[in-house]
């Protein structure tokens, strides 16, 4: 059964989830990738504010197609989350909740979501059209010069995802493939 | 001699790289239906079912199947017999990609630069594979490739005394190393032989084929078919979440190389593996 979730995301929220599990998000989640997270990093270590607020809050790595006339948004699937990793340390200690990407994270990322209680969840990668219609609203925040990169606002209804790392360190990686291969020996 | 428009190039490519990017080519996508049918794992046919999904909303609603609509890979055949008129080809290619890009409401994922970072805006350039062959017409292929998989993509100089089990260990050993992150279930496309540089092309251009169409050589075919029964015993499964289906296919392309080298290039590609190719 999937397990709902919604935002703001809490820590005790987050905390009961573990990897493997189905969840159904609804709620605010921002946008973020490479680019974006080089210029949030940069204000934090200049000691200036965020133009978004990440307590409790959800990243979306995504960098949607355009959208025609009449679309809230255009096709938004996760992309590789590892990209990220060098940056997210400083996010998670700043109270952001979740993540939504695909592909692995580093042992530092893995680190920090241990020690202030937050989660790694996965979307279906190249399910990008499918993943678009959970996606209700979307509205530039901030750099709006990066285009595909910009910060977006979204409001999503049921977007689903999966848990792949949990707070404790779960791995549906590593367990889901160990899984599957036990079955078959 | 025969002549073709630079301005017939644009338009053909303008509406291919729409096509490519909203509609699966039938080989790969009869490859997910077939591996759907055959996965054993439950929550491995679940993320296939998404997939399927996934391809019938974007081919009805003309949407990008993924949000990286990539980089635009275009290889051409030239026929040595074919006069091009109306202005630099090349220059068409790109206009073909600028215009596909702008009115398919594609994602422009190209900086200008490797360093300095400056998004082009158009998707422009494309790359651009040429060759020249015999005949009097030109063979188009456009073929997006996102770079989450091209990301995992590795090439090694091995010896020869490597051998064909040196080149089944780098090639498993690369798909295990990226594991989950070029979304899988992917298609391995294999260059061995040649140089540094041709290598990389032999495996783009392995990419190219139809994953129905095995090697013509039957060594080189039985390579594909243990090198697909290994990787698929990894349990990687479609996304890294556990499962048989992690590879679609392996194609092998090869090349004569020198008597010191075996190099080997693998060209990792997701489940959204595009190509759409037309004779003009």
């Amino acid at each position: 059964m999937d397990i709902k979730i919604t935002t703001p995301f809490t820590e005790e929220a987050a905390r009961s989830l573990r990897a493997g599990d189905a969840v159904l998000i609804s709620g605010t989640v921002y946008t973020a990738r490479d680019a974006a997270h080089a210029r949030l990093v940069a204000l934090l270590e200049e000691g200036k504010p965020l133009p978004v607020e990440l307590r409790d809050g959800i990243i979306y790595y995504v960098g949607p197609t355009p959208e025609k006339p009449g679309q809230v948004i255009g096709s938004a699937g996760p992309t590789t989350s590892y990209r990220m990793d060098a940056y997210t340390p400083q996010l998670i200690a700043l109270g952001l909740r979740g993540m939504i990407g695909k592909g692995k994270r580093s042992p530092q990322v893995v680190e920090s979501m241990k020690e202030h209680g937050a989660v790694y969840f996965g979307a279906i990668g190249g399910a990008a059209a499918f993943t678009a219609k959970t996606i209700t609203q979307a509205e530039v925040v901030c750099y709006e010069d990066l285009g595909a990169e910009a910060i977006r606002k979204l409001t999503v209804k049921d977007f689903p995802a999966t848990v792949i790392i949990d707070s404790t360190g779960g791995n549906l990686y590593e367990s889901g493939v160990d899984s599957y291969l036990a079955s078959v020996r | 001699m025969r002549e073709l428009s630079t301005s017939v190039i644009t338009d053909h490519i303008e509406e291919m790289c729409i096509r490519a990017n909203n509609i699966l080519p039938p080989d790969v996508a009869a490859c997910i239906r077939k591996s759907r049918e055959e996965e054993p794992w439950p929550a491995a046919k679940d993320t296939l079912d998404k997939l399927l999904i996934n391809m019938d909303i974007a081919e009805t609603q003309s949407m990008p199947l993924c949000q990286d609509t990539g980089m635009t890979c275009v290889f051409l055949e030239i026929g040595q017999d074919l006069h091009i008129t109306g202005g630099d080809l090349y220059e068409a290619v790109h206009e073909g990609v600028r215009r596909g890009y702008s009115k398919g409401f594609l994602r422009k994922s190209v900086v200008g630069d490797p360093l300095n970072r400056k998004n082009t805006g158009d998707n422009t350039p494309a790359l651009i594979h040429a060759d020249i062959v015999p005949g009097d017409k030109l063979a188009v292929t456009v073929a997006p490739k996102g770079f989450g998989s091209e990301n995992m993509s590795r090439l090694i100089m091995l010896p020869p005394s490597g051998g064909v089990q040196g080149v089944t260990d780098f090639v498993i050993d690369t798909v295990r190393q990226a594991g989950p992150n070029p979304c899988p279930p992917i298609v391995v496309g294999v260059g061995i032989g040649g140089s540094f540089d041709r290598v990389a092309l032999l495996a783009k251009q392995a990419l190219m084929r139809p994953l129905n169409r095995p090697h013509p050589d039957p060594y080189y075919r039985e390579l594909e078919q243990t090198l697909l029964t290994r990787i698929n015993e990894l349990g990687i499964g479609p996304q890294g979440f556990g499962g048989k289906t992690t590879a679609l296919g392996v194609s092998i392309e090869t090349y004569p190389t020198h008597i010191a080298g075996l190099p080997v290039a693998v060209n990792i590609s997701c489940h959204v593996t595009r190509h759409v190719q037309e004779v003009l």
